[in-house]
């Protein structure tokens, strides 16, 4: 299910998901396309969340799980055997839902992921730390912090933290998992603000219990229901003119 | 009465009940080391910590005790501290939680709590006669050794598990290898109670006796042990002697205490090492 017609960035056909017997993911298809923010909709425990973690196959490291289907970066399968996990997380980046800063300063926190792949050279880092930053519209905050404690900042600006951390090794695909849901509401409006502009640069997938905020930031939005996917479209569809009475009776708050 | 004066007086009861348990435990052991203290500390002089013991133990000092003990808590931290944390990384970090897995957890558990005379026999039966070592310094140390492992392991895995797992996933998420992710955003925050579990282990190790009484204690040996093939005086050992099997006990008491004093102030010494090392750890984190 396309709603585009370009190749996608990344997408998922027949994707099935099991947590030992239990199957959190049925036939689920999404394509999700460059420079569009895909949103990912639905009541609590419909597996969106589960979703989102398996593009960057973050559910690898949870025993007792398997995935069936294929899911598709640049064509490619990243289940095939000559893809690295290591590399895939790379180039998918992702964004948790409480933020998640690790206990060092605010630069160490941003240089993590250049360190670990061997970038040493200090210039570098630094010019490195500041674009991160600015991307993530939070230099101006912590310019004359960097060497504080990442626990020191707001929750809010923790998360743009993680944000431009994750911008940081350069990803092409950035997933947002709830990133809202443990900030504020001023915090979150400067995180949405963020992902509007992140999509010039990259393929942004954000998982939301928050229908406004699918509405406000997502091109195009996918409403999953009990590990189904019920329907996909871009967003004004969704909102204004949806097919499916699941979908209408879930963005009219007749259920939740 | 009123519901809500009822409830305070049941509080206040039970803060008392607390308090009171508190200072039981408190007033016992300032008993326990002011005795100690006053009995013993007129055998300690420099002369005591310096010197070896003469004519049969009735006069002199204990050091080739303390070198003895210091020695053979050496030799136990090189086998318990390396072994053990890795055991604990391995268990915590890459181990699938399976039976097996939640069987040898459960072992090593029962093992922190087998008598130390067992691991004293299973020393001799190893380390003594197999493996040709003797009744050693490396025997004793390698048989504290293992009565230490339990607790390395256990307490390095309970400072693994405080390591909240954003750490991990976070690390994973951007790239990095799961032992990148261990060691440069694990480790780290797990290290200093991985420490402090460790010197705790070791602490009671300086003071066992049992598990060297087979294995390379010697009941007087007024010289230093030359190797780890040398068989070596120790405080626990010698205060066992010097208060039980001596010929002449009232004479040597004071010895015994002052001997007592020693093993105490060795023994708190490394716990105090262990919060120490903590708190700077922690300190330099933040």
């Amino acid at each position: 299910m396309s709603p585009e017609t370009s190749v996608a960035k990344i997408e998922t056909r027949d994707l099935d998901f099991y947590y030992g017997p239990s199957r959190a993911l049925k036939r689920v298809s999404i394509s999700c396309h460059r420079n569009r923010v895909t949103a990912i909709i639905g009541p609590s425990g419909c597996g969106k969340s589960t979703f989102i973690r398996t593009l960057n196959r973050m559910n690898d490291v949870i025993p007792g799980t398997r995935v069936e289907g294929t899911i598709l970066l640049d064509g490619k399968d990243i289940h095939s055997p000559d893809v690295d996990v290591v590399d895939l997380r790379r180039r998918v980046g992702m964004v948790f839902q409480k933020p998640n800063p690790f206990p060092k300063s605010v630069f160490d926190n941003i240089a993590y992921g250049l360190r670990i792949n061997g970038m040493k050279n200090k210039r570098k880092l630094e010019a490195v730390v500041e674009r991160s930053l600015r991307g993530a519209a939070l230099w101006e905050e912590v310019k004359d912090r960097l060497e504080d404690n990442a626990f020191s900042l707001s929750g809010g600006q923790q998360q743009r933290l993680c944000i431009a951390r994750a911008l940081a090794v350069e990803p092409e695909v950035i997933l947002f998992d709830e990133p809202c849901s443990a900030i504020d509401p001023i915090a979150t409006a400067k995180v949405e603000d963020l992902i509007e502009n992140l999509k010039k640069s990259y393929t942004v997938v954000i998982v939301t219990h928050n229908m406004q905020q699918a509405a406000r930031v997502s091109d195009y939005t996918a409403f999953m229901m009990l590990g189904e996917l019920v329907e996909f479209d871009r967003t004004e569809k969704i909102f204004t003119n949806p097919q499916n009475k699941l979908t209408e009776d879930y963005i009219t708050g007749r259920f939740g | 009465m009123r519901k809500s004066t009822r409830k305070k007086i049941a509080q206040s009861i039970g803060f008392l009940a607390l308090r009171a348990a508190m200072g039981l435990v408190l007033a016992v052991l300032f008993l326990f080391l002011y005795d100690i203290g006053r009995k013993g500390g007129g055998a300690i002089s420099w002369e005591f910590l310096s010197q070896a013991p003469r004519r049969g133990m009735t006069e002199g000092g204990i050091f080739p005790a303390i070198v003895g003990t210091l020695l053979v808590t050496i030799i136990t931290a090189v086998l318990a501290v390396p072994l053990g944390m890795s055991a604990a990384i391995y268990l915590h970090e890459y181990a699938r939680q399976t039976r097996l897995t939640r069987l040898i957890r459960l072992s090593i558990r029962n093992l922190s709590g087998v008598p130390s005379i067992v691991y004293g026999l299973f020393g001799v039966i190893l380390f003594v006669n197999a493996m040709r070592f003797g009744t050693s310094i490396l025997s004793a140390g390698l048989t504290l050794g293992l009565m230490t492992l339990p607790w390395t392991i256990t307490a390095s895995e309970e400072a693994l598990k405080t390591v909240p797992d954003s750490y991990r996933e976070g690390a994973l998420a951007l790239g990095a290898t799961k032992w990148q992710s261990i060691r440069t955003n694990v480790l780290p925050y797990a290290v200093p109670g991985m420490l402090t579990g460790t010197v705790l282990g070791l602490a009671r190790a300086a003071g066992e006796t049992a598990p060297i009484l087979f294995t390379g204690a010697a009941f007087y040996l007024p010289y230093l042990p030359r190797s780890l093939g040398d068989q070596f005086m120790a405080l626990p050992y010698h205060l066992y002697i010097m208060a039980t099997q001596h010929h002449a006990i009232q004479q040597v008491r004071p010895l015994a205490y002052g001997t007592a004093l020693v093993l105490i102030a060795l023994v708190l010494g490394l716990n105090m090492t262990a919060v120490v090392l903590r708190y700077r750890l922690r300190r330099k984190r933040r």
